[in-house]
């Protein structure tokens, strides 16, 4: 056998995955055990069914030691996904995991080609460079690098809540940091919940307080995060504190200040109540809100002018503080430095913008509603305390519900935003209750399939609301017959009688579909994350990692990754903390070792690998005059090596040497 | 099973072979992800995993022209978005630099293509894969390694003109 690296003997096993028939059917894997057993170096070539089940890793177990094999190679799926299995596998086996190497013939090849011919002749040219590249590697140590034990959780709906909880009940410190000045996020504007109906308030209050209450939380409402450097287990988060002009702990939440306003009566739309309500500038969004801390918009306060301070106001909202003395008009925006271990990000979803689609007629006559609106419309707690009152001052005698506003459309998002069809049988039942009026629902399609849901279907349909199925063209007020004066006028084809239909009604609720935030690429840039090609946040699996993303130590849960309902919501913010607890219980995170060193003895100390490095891990060792590289901060992209003039940089994993042997393994003419 | 030999002009079976630089965050996962959509393309690239396109050294592109492939991609994430902050911009000054420098070898533009390509992009993944694959199979064969082999030839041989004949460049007739 050759000497590679000059200090022993390599002999490579070799195995071609079947992975039943997702290789084997496009790629002829025997050809390509056969191939490979003729290279040089490979002393054991065979092609499995699974290579990753157990038989499939103990059969490389059983011929490391059979064959005395000290390399091996395996062809089969991403990296992404097996790597760090057969890796694992190699280590039992009694061997220095990195003498691996995993070469990908699914996702890259047979799942992607239709000739079998050429899929196997590519097959061949990658297992070839894996082989050349493996008899290269060398014995590698993974680095243990201690976990932080604080989390921070980024959006604090339901789901944000929810993880900061579990993780602060099993002991852990919690940040949360939420945008808006209370916790909440939508769930804190409904009404009821589907299916059961039970209150929204009832069920999120109690965890609302116990957020703001739990001594291993720290609550930083009115906040953003603004930068993020680190990795898994080290994360330096640095989080934006916007002022509120009141200090957080002076303020009681007694609200005297708000009564004592120089507005008498609230006079400025209120975003909590989807501006159908109106505020003072000196406020508490809703009476739940968590923290119970008043506000100040300086955009409308009297002693502020266009957001600077003019302290003209008489201020009887500081006299009402009196000795509490919670009010500061001088207060400043505040940057703090946290450090945590893992992430939770949770910044849930923004619904459809219904300007979007105009024939919808949604600003243009004013009985037609979002979804969002009829929520707060039908709370007790909300602006006309539940009576739902049209903006025309009349109590609709006939409301028309268009599902799927902005979803099921390639004309605006194409997927299912899966809750509008069970929110607008919500609302069906709830403006029935309300108002007795008849009720249209029209939809494309009903999806019903959680726990519950289809049952809830049926008992609409029993209560007698109407379900029309086909897409709206349009909502007009044209009348063409004396019954649709002063009416708005739904024009629908009903694809299940086959006619094309007009219903005037008194109201019309737009089901808006659920989207990603406008922010979401820089919430995404921020936090090294992907996202999807609707914009959510990528999951790194979707099924088998639903709630990690592709940067380390950083989760997902909520509507922030898809659409989804409370349950699901909830469910998958119980993983994302579990995800973090594992972390945080190992206590440490084994590093991928393939960061860059200095061989010394060439490099010459020009520098230019310095500037390069953005984690400054680069330095100049000043007695020597030769360049550094600290392995704590290097992150192992390999820049610094690419560019070294004289080539005296090596990155583990990644060396120069085992690149050319691959790209010498790829273009090597296939005899066989 | 003979499609693999070595590019040769005038043969009907010919059909480009491209060796693709991926990095590991953006572009190797939109080519998962193309795979995991079963989206085809064309056979014609070999991938090597690199953790950033700020690893691609230029004498891995030159290492793999000069063993005998027709074109190389490289593919990184999109401005901005790189996982290493910004690896990817180093590697656009060093294709800029070098595209120049394959332009002087009579190496065609085509053949040398630099693509930003996130994790969500398997489209793209396979749109250009097939794009470069139909361009370069218009200008057919590079073979570096036989025009090497020429270029050393000529140096070994007394050069029986006095006038040094400018580079020939390649035409696209596609
Ligand atoms: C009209 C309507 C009715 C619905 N009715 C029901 C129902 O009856 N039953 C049901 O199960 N589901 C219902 N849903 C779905 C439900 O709203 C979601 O499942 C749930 O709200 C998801 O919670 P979340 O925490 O992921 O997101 P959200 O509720 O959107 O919460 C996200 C939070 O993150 C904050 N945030 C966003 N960006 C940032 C940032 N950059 N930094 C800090 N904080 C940030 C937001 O301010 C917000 O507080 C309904 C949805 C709609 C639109």
């Amino acid at each position: 056998m050759d000497k590679v690296n000059g200090n022993h003997d390599v002999r490579i096993g070799f195995y071609v995955c079947n992975c039943g028939t997702n290789i084997a059917a496009m790629v002829d894997v025997q050809a390509v055990a056969k191939y490979v057993a003729a290279l040089p170096n490979v002393v054991v070539s065979r092609d499995y069914k699974y290579m990753c089940s157990d038989p499939g890793q103990e059969l490389i177990q059983k011929d490391i030691k059979e064959f005395g094999l000290n390399r091996i190679v395996v062809a089969a799926c991403s990296p992404l996904l097996h790597e760090h299995t057969f890796r694992s596998a190699v280590e039992a086996g009694g061997l220095n995991p990195f003498f691996f190497h995993m070469v990908n013939i699914r996702e890259h090849d047979s799942w992607v080609h239709t000739d079998r011919d050429e899929a196997t002749a590519k097959a061949k040219a990658l297992a070839r460079a894996g082989i050349r590249r493996v008899a290269r590697h060398r014995a590698l140590e993974v680095k243990k690098v201690p976990v932080h034990p604080d989390v921070l959780v980024v959006g604090g709906g339901i789901a944000g809540i929810h993880a900061a909880l579990t993780l602060a009940k099993s002991g852990k410190k919690v940040y949360l940091v939420e945008r808006e000045p209370s916790i909440g996020g939508h769930m804190a504007k409904f009404d009821k919940t589907f299916p059961t109906l039970d209150c929204a308030a009832c069920i999120l209050t109690p965890k609302m307080s116990e957020v703001g209450a739990h001594e291993n939380i720290t609550l930083w409402s009115y906040s953003e995060v603004v930068k993020m450097d680190g990795y898994v287990g080290n994360f330096k988060v640095t989080v934006r504190r916007k002022p509120r002009y009141v200090l957080e702990d002076l303020c009681t939440g007694c609200q005297e200040c708000i009564s004592h306003c120089v507005y008498k009566e609230p006079k400025f739309p209120d975003a909590f109540n989807e501006h159908l309500g109106k505020r003072k500038p000196v406020y508490i969004p809703f009476p739940q809100a968590t923290p119970q801390v008043v506000l100040i918009d300086p955009e409308v306060c009297l002693n502020f002018r266009r957001g600077v301070l003019t302290d003209k106001c008489k201020k009887p909202c500081v006299e009402a503080c009196g000795d509490r003395k919670a009010i500061d008009f001088k207060q400043k925006e505040e940057l703090k430095e946290i450090k945590v271990g893992t992430i939770i990000v949770a910044t849930g979803f923004k619904t459809f913008d219904v300007g979007r689609m105009p024939q919808y007629g949604y600003g243009r006559y004013p009985n037609v509603y979002t979804a969002l609106e009829v929520e707060r419309l039908v709370n007790a707690s909300g602006p006309t305390a539940g009576d739902v009152l049209l903006r025309d001052g009349h109590h609709p005698k006939s409301i028309g519900i268009i599902h799927c506003v902005g979803s099921r459309d390639k004309n605006t998002n194409r997927w299912c935003s899966r809750v509008c069809c069970m929110y607008s049988m919500k609302l069906a039942h709830l403006l029935k209750e309300h108002t007795e009026a008849e009720i249209y629902n029209f939809y494309i399609d009903i999806r019903a399939p959680g726990k519950g849901y289809e049952e809830f279907y049926d008992k609409l349909l029993e209560e007698g609301v109407h379900f029309i199925r086909g897409r709206v063209g349009e909502v007009t007020d044209w009348a063409f017959i004396p019954e649709e004066e002063g009416k708005l006028v739904i024009r629908v084809e009903d694809t299940l009688a086959g006619v094309v239909r007009r219903i005037p009604v008194d109201m019309v609720v737009l089901a808006t579909g659920l989207e990603p935030h406008a922010d979401a690429q820089n919430v995404r840039r921020l936090f090294n994350m992907s996202c999807g090609t609707e914009g959510f946040f990528l999951e790194r699996h979707p099924k088998l990692a639903p709630v990690n993303t592709f940067t380390d130590g950083i989760f997902l849960a909520g509507c922030c990754q898809s659409p989804k309902d409370i349950p699901d919501s909830v469910a998958q913010a119980g993983a994302a903390a579990a995800e973090a607890l594992v972390l945080i219980d190992t206590g440490h995170i084994e590093q991928e070792p393939n960061t860059a060193y200095v061989v010394e003895a060439e490099c010459s100390g020009c520098k230019s690998c310095i500037p390069l490095c953005p984690y400054t891990a680069i330095s100049l060792l000043p007695d020597k005059k030769k360049a550094y590289i600290n392995e704590a901060l290097c992150k192992g992209c390999g820049t610094c090596v690419a560019a070294c003039p004289s080539g005296s940089i090596v990155q583990n994993l990644f060396e120069d040497a085992e690149i050319f042997s691959e790209i010498d393994g790829l273009l090597e003419p296939t005899s066989v | 099973m003979e499609n693999e030999t070595p590019p040769t002009s005038g043969n009907g079976s010919w059909s480009p072979r491209i060796i693709a630089f991926f990095c590991n965050w953006c572009t190797y996962t939109a080519a998962d992800l193309a795979g995991v959509s079963r989206l085809k393309y064309a056979a014609n690239t070999r991938t090597i995993r690199l953790m950033c396109s700020g690893r691609v050294d230029p004498q891995f592109i030159l290492e793999a022209f000069a063993k005998g492939a027709d074109g190389v991609l490289i593919g990184g994430c999109h401005p901005n978005d790189c996982h290493y902050a910004e690896g990817n911009y180093k590697m656009l000054r060093r294709f800029q630099l070098l595209k120049r420098m394959l332009k002087d070898l009579g190496i065609a533009e085509e053949r040398f293509r630099l693509e930003w390509i996130s994790a969500a992009e398997g489209e793209k993944v396979k749109s250009v894969i097939n794009d470069m694959v139909k361009k370069i199979t218009a200008l057919g064969p590079l073979d570096l390694p036989g025009k090497v082999a020429d270029w050393d030839r000529e140096m070994t041989e007394p050069a029986p003109a006095v006038e040094s004949a400018p580079v020939e460049t390649e035409v696209a007739h596609a």
